[in-house]
């Protein structure tokens, strides 16, 4: 199995955001938001709807500039990380255009980029790090398909194996569970579980808590700032989610508090 | 029909306008905007800046007269225009409620009025009727340099950055995400269109240039599902019709630039028909299938 880049790094944390505040046009999407992620762990950001995942998310990958706070990434400043190749960014399928006349290669090719001359000529490495990927995702005889062709599934395991082509030691993942068939959400499952053994960490956004409850060792829940942030096993009481989900506990939320009533 | 056949024969046809030093020019100048044109039409067509295309090529009016009355080149002028009116129609938008769509026509309309009021106004050379109509048939020498040399530019460029391009027009996101300067493969893209629309004047005019910048790639991306066969396939389609458009006004005497556009029109309606998977009349064959 092909490693990753194991950035060195300074700091005790993987990524570190202090007290990022983040505002639209003077309507304030977040404040006050701090994480700190250590290497190898698998960590989920829940929140309803609004609540200021995405914009967390995007605040950590630098594409909306917090007003306020600082994030950093292996103790490197954000750009430099990036650079760097240190972190690597799953976006919602939104905004992408699926008739692009590119093919599932050329994408995850994209992932490696960074790593190449201004030319972006492809190396050996780069093919080997592109092949690999793509049999991770189990997509390795789709490669010459063009990216409409596939289903949303495959799409999604597309833009994984891009980021797991760049070979980056921190992953965020903005929503990776939404809208794909069963046999993705597995294969995605146990790649994180591979991820965070050797070492990686993994910022999963997601509405949906029996993901959660299954593999994410830290939990962060949040309502425009972290209201709560630690082991999955201490965060996730019922009082916490109440509050996070404003009193009005989703379906799945009243199938937790069951199930652990079970176990107890 | 057979006397006719002896009368025209088309090698005749195809190398009689070849002994005139201005033909040969037209052919040259033509052929070159349409490579360069129809490599960039693949960019503008994927990134949906058609309109973008059209602000800047008529954006550049005003600093193509002001570049000939300073007797600068003109490219100069067209370039501080072009960039220009892009970061007036980013700046009108960020700082007002109007849509995107209505800043970038109330902008580019303006600056092309003031390309019309300058012409009226500094006494030149210049004639109205060649920029907004072009005229590759009597191009000048140095005109003919002028735009020989920022073909060669844009296509450099265009060559170095492709792989950043094509991942910016697909995915801005991801090129941050990795450390890319979009901010610079934005106004790269700008500079390269003002470059581009200026060569185009040559040929077509700023009128229909942005024609050039968009049809050839429509073209091709009806016809591949590969960036790389969109790009050789938009370039050739432009070089033809470029060619063809000055064969049939000369044959023909009409407008050139018309010419040239409408030829590749015809193109574009070719493929929008019969194109193996995209065409309209082979759509219905597939879902049948």
């Amino acid at each position: 199995m092909e490693g990753f880049s194991n950035h060195p790094f300074t700091g005790d944390f993987r990524i570190e955001a202090d007290q990022i505040c983040v505002d639209y046009n003077g309507r304030v999407a977040l404040y006050d938001a701090s994480l700190r992620l250590r290497a190898g762990c698998i960590c989920g950001l829940v929140g309803m709807n609004g609540a200021g995942k995405s914009t967390f998310i995007r605040a950590l990958m630098g594409f909306v500039r917090p007003s306020r706070g600082i994030v950093r990434i292996n103790g490197m400043p954000l750009r430099q990380a990036q650079r760097e190749q240190a972190v690597a960014y799953v976006p919602q399928n939104e905004g992408i255009d699926c008739s692009f006349p590119v093919s599932v290669w050329d994408v995850v090719m994209m992932g490696r980029y960074g790593s190449m001359n201004l030319m972006r000529v492809p190396r050996e490495s780069d093919r080997r790090a592109v092949l690999d990927a793509l049999e991770r995702v189990e997509l390795l005889e789709f490669r010459n398909n063009p990216i409409g062709s596939l289903s949303g599934g495959q799409r999604k395991r597309t833009f994984l194996a891009r980021a797991i082509a760049q070979r980056a030691s921190v992953l965020l993942l903005d929503e990776p569970f939404t809208g794909v068939d069963v046999r993705t959400e597995k294969l995605m499952a146990d790649l994180f579980l591979q991820f965070r053994q050797q070492g990686r960490s993994i910022l999963i956004s997601t509405h949906d808590l029996t993901h959660v409850r299954d593999f994410c060792d830290f939990v962060v829940l949040i309502n425009k700032t972290v209201l709560a942030y630690g082991e999955t096993s201490k965060v996730f009481t019922k009082e916490n989610l109440t509050m996070t989900f404003g009193g009005m506990p989703p379906d799945l939320l009243s199938g937790v508090s069951h199930s652990e009533d079970l176990e107890a | 029909m057979t006397e006719f056949l002896v009368v025209v024969r088309p090698g005749e046809l195809l190398l009689d306008p070849l002994s005139h030093e201005f033909m040969r020019r037209a052919l040259l100048v033509s052929s070159m905007v349409g490579a360069v044109c129809g490599l960039l039409s693949c960019y503008m067509t994927l990134k949906g800046w058609a309109l973008m295309g059209d602000a800047v090529s008529h954006a550049v009016m005003p600093g193509v007269v002001v570049a000939y009355a300073l007797g600068i080149p003109f490219a100069v002028g067209a370039f501080v225009f072009g960039v220009g009116s892009v970061a007036l129609i980013g700046f009108v938008k960020q700082k007002s409620r109007v849509k995107e769509d209505t800043v970038i026509g109330l902008v580019f309309t303006g600056f092309f009025a003031l390309g019309l009021v300058l012409v009226s106004k500094i006494k030149s050379n210049i004639d109205l009727m060649h920029i907004l109509f072009g005229s590759p048939l009597g191009i000048s020498i140095s005109d003919l340099q002028q735009t020989l040399l920022i073909s060669l530019i844009v296509v450099f460029i265009l060559l170095v950055f492709r792989r950043d391009l094509l991942l910016y027009c697909f995915d801005a996101t991801h090129a941050r995400s990795i450390g890319i300067n979009t901010g610079f493969l934005h106004y790269l893209l700008l500079s390269v269109l003002s470059l581009a629309a200026v060569a185009g004047l040559q040929t077509v005019g700023i009128i229909l240039v942005v024609a050039m910048l968009i049809t050839p790639g429509a073209t091709a991306y009806l016809l591949t599902d590969r960036f790389d066969r969109m790009t050789f396939l938009a370039v050739s389609s432009s070089i033809f019709s470029s060619i063809l458009g000055v064969y049939i006004s000369y044959w023909t005497d009409i407008e050139t630039g018309g010419s040239i556009v409408l030829v590749q029109t015809i193109v574009f309606l070719i493929a929008f028909l019969f194109a193996p998977r995209y065409g309209i009349l082979n759509s219905r064959h597939s879902l049948t299938s």
